[in-house]
């Protein structure tokens, strides 16, 4: 509770969501049907602001999909199904007045493979500002752009190449070019699906550094199949298995002493 | 021996080979007691491909050389005399192999033996009502000579059957003995397989480029002999096509090229926009139940004979923009016209477009979508700012093809743009292409040395380059798309 405390004070531009509740996300009964298979069952959880949450457990677990139904990217799988209720800020991102379109734009994605557009490293961090019409001149967007990939970290490496391929780039750099791509459009909320399974240690490094300073100023979901990197980077975490959501905690209680006994189990190595 | 009959027994030949190579192999493998280098069936293999794949090729090589061979030692017999006025050798040949055809049917039929020809012969009169029977018509009697030129005819082929079929067969055999012999355990057996397959398959893809080369070596040698006797520079340059067949014809390909390239601008503005709009529904946006009945519907728009769209520009479309658009707006009179042939054609085309985009739009990575609907993109802002762009390269690629498709399309132009070589903008004018004239000029009893005979090859050779070209263009760019993503 000490650390939610010290963020809720260190916290200056979005005071709405302090000020509503305690936690960023709230998800309540979530059910996930693809076709007929149950993949999610029942998942309550709270997601705290300006903080870290990672999402572990062994493969197939839910865990990518509760991830995905927090921005809605499942609306995109024809014979998904979603039950229940997830609250942004107080409000169901599920209700039929909501536009997931903008909704995508409040809560960023970053993907397990870096996905660079196949344009220019500007055109890919512009793209999204353009679409919302966030910038009126060509030399706003230049300072969007400018300080997206500084905010990801890569402005010292690119900022001579801005019209190379973003294509180009190593697989590291495409990564943050992604995080940059996502930071943009300035969301609330920046979800990882396991954004260093396809990097090298270095750049995971990096990325996790990256990851660490974001925290400041977003709220960061992140899904991940390494238990270090969920013990270095998040703060809060959430064990997934067989779709559903075991047990949720501070991350240091939960590498040391977990709750739930199948927590134990896949930490320690014993399944997963 | 029949090919019909050949063929079988060579392939039985073969399995025999099989089975044998691999007894062999595993017999000596056991009597040796040493290990086999390859899997037994591998030896069987390689018997029974140098039973059967020589001795075919042989059979393939003698059934086209055999024909020629007699033909030119047959002709050799015809003198001059009988060639009637104004036909040809030819000719006389195509009555002697009807001829000897029909001999056949007649000894068949009355079940009679090769002596009784020699009797036919003698009583030449008596032929043709009995070739009549048979369902052999000839225009005249039957000359002695043309009649003796077929018994020889007659007798070349069956000797020429019978020693094709001694020597294939004996070719099969000896060679399926050899590699029976050279079965040893340690015989590296797969990699004879291997490399054995390997030359077939490179055999194969030669007939494709041995194909190529051969139709653009006799179209240049024709187009040689015709800049010989016409100006390449008036070919080339000038603006009247007016061909007379009395000699001193005007045959500029710029007339015809213009419509060409007309014709298919409209196909291609008619096919571009709305294969690509039912690309990008059938891969975006519609459900797999409606893709799966919706493409092949499509596709079978490019299945329909070229003469049935012409028929459907001649009677429908034609008359149909001549009475509704032409004529009210005082452009025309004629219902053949470019727009006609162009629509026409852009709707054959419309299922390369959009078929082909739809499987390059299909190819773009999902992770592309996903990035971009993740940002707060809506379905058509990611497919105009980022699936379409992804795809562009192997798009236009699609259209390429398309365009060449259109360019070499004869039938819907002869009836729905009609014959008169013009260069004009008026859409709903006559003209013509390159392709129809080359038609036109090669139909008909025309000699084959005059100008206006020998211009349609350097009009296919102009053709062959163009449309050459724009296949190169095309699968440079596709490839070029490829590298994008492996």
């Amino acid at each position: 509770m000490n650390s939610i405390s010290t963020m809720i004070t260190t916290t200056t531009s979005t005071t709405k969501a302090a000020t509503m509740s305690e936690s960023k996300i709230s998800a309540r009964n979530v059910q996930v049907f693809y076709g007929e298979k149950h993949a999610l069952r029942d998942v309550n959880i709270e997601i705290r602001p300006r903080s870290v949450t990672a999402f572990i457990g062994p493969s197939g677990c839910g865990k990518s999909t509760f991830l995905r139904c927090l921005n809605r990217m499942n609306d995109t799988i024809a014979s998904c199904r979603v039950e229940g209720s997830i609250g942004i800020d107080g409000e169901n991102i599920y209700d039929p007045k909501v536009d997931p379109v903008q909704l995508r734009a409040k809560v960023g994605m970053v993907f397990q493979k870096p996905n660079p557009f196949p344009k220019s490293i500007y055109e890919n961090v512009a793209y999204g500002p353009r679409i919302h019409g966030l910038a009126r001149k060509k030399s706003d967007l230049d300072d969007i752009v400018a300080s997206a990939l500084q905010k990801a970290g890569l402005w010292n490496e690119v900022k001579d190449r801005l019209q190379e391929s973003g294509t180009g780039l190593s697989g590291g750099q495409q990564q943050r070019l992604c995080i940059a791509r996502a930071v943009a459009v300035s969301p609330e909320i920046i979800l990882m699906d396991e954004p260093c399974s396809a990097l090298d240690p270095i750049a995971t490094a990096k990325v996790e550094e990256l990851i660490h300073e974001l925290r400041s100023n977003y709220t960061i979901v992140i899904v991940t199949h390494s238990m270090q990197q969920a013990a270095r980077v998040s703060q809060r975490t959430a064990m997934f298995h067989l779709g559903l959501l075991v047990e949720e905690n501070d991350t240091d209680k939960m590498f040391t002493n977990p709750d739930d006994q199948r927590t134990q189990d896949y930490i320690m190595g014993r399944f997963g | 021996m029949s090919v019909g009959i050949l063929i079988p027994v060579l392939l039985v030949l073969a399995a025999l080979g099989f089975v044998l190579g691999k007894r062999q192999a595993l017999a000596l493998s056991d009597s040796q007691k040493t290990k086999l280098h390859s899997l037994p069936g591998y030896y069987g293999q390689t018997v029974a491909l140098f039973t059967a794949v020589p001795a075919l090729f042989l059979l393939g090589a003698w059934l086209i050389l055999q024909p020629m061979a007699i033909e030119s030692r047959i002709g050799g017999m015809i003198p001059d005399s009988v060639i009637p006025e104004g036909g040809a050798r030819s000719l006389v040949m195509s009555d002697v192999r009807r001829i000897a055809g029909g001999l056949d049917a007649v000894l068949a039929l009355g079940g009679m033996g090769e002596d009784e020809l020699v009797r036919i012969g003698e009583n030449l009169s008596t032929v043709r009502s009995r070739l009549a029977e048979v369902g052999v018509a000839l225009v005249g009697d039957v000359p002695p000579v043309v009649f003796e030129a077929a018994r020889a005819y007659r007798q070349d082929v069956k000797t020429g059957n019978m020693a094709m079929s001694v020597v294939v067969l004996v070719l099969a055999v000896a060679l399926g003995l050899w590699a029976y012999r050279r079965i040893q355990p340690d015989m590296r057996a797969r990699n004879v397989t291997e490399s054995f397959v390997k030359s077939l398959l490179i055999a194969a893809s030669m007939v494709a480029v041995l194909t190529t080369l051969g139709i653009v070596g006799s179209l240049v040698f024709e187009t040689i002999s015709f800049f010989k006797i016409y100006p390449a520079s008036e070919f080339f340059f000038s603006t009247v096509w007016n061909p007379q067949f009395r000699g001193g014809s005007e045959l500029g390909i710029l007339p015809l090229l213009w419509g060409t390239l007309y014709v298919s601008l409209i196909a291609l503005l008619v096919a571009v926009p709305i294969g690509l709009m039912i690309a990008i529904y059938l891969a975006e946006y519609a459900s797999k139940t409606v893709r799966s009945l919706a493409k092949p519907a499509i596709e079978m728009l490019a299945g329909i004979p070229t003469i049935v769209y012409g028929l459907f520009a001649l009677i429908t479309v034609g008359p149909f923009l001549r009475d509704w658009l032409a004529q009210p707006l005082g452009l025309g009179t004629s219902s053949s016209s470019v727009l006609t042939a162009g629509l026409v054609m852009g709707i054959m085309i419309i299922p390369f477009v959009s078929s082909l985009s739809d499987d390059i739009i299909n190819a773009v990575p999902q992770a592309l979508r996903d990035g971009s609907y993740g940002l707060g993109a809506t379905q058509s802002e990611t497919i105009k700012q980022v699936v379409l762009p992804a795809a562009l390269p192997g798009i236009v690629g699609a259209v390429l093809l398309a365009a060449s498709r259109a360019i070499g399309e004869t039938m819907i132009v002869v009836l729905g743009a009609g014959a008169a070589a013009k260069l004009d903008l008026n859409p709903f004018e006559a003209m013509t292409t390159v392709t129809v004239k080359i038609v036109s000029q090669l139909t008909g009893d025309t000699e084959f040395a005059s100008p206006e005979t020998l211009v349609a090859f350097a009009l296919g050779l102009t053709l062959f380059v163009f449309t050459l070209g724009l296949n190169v263009l095309a699968l440079y760019i596709v490839r070029k798309y490829r590298e994008q993503y492996e």
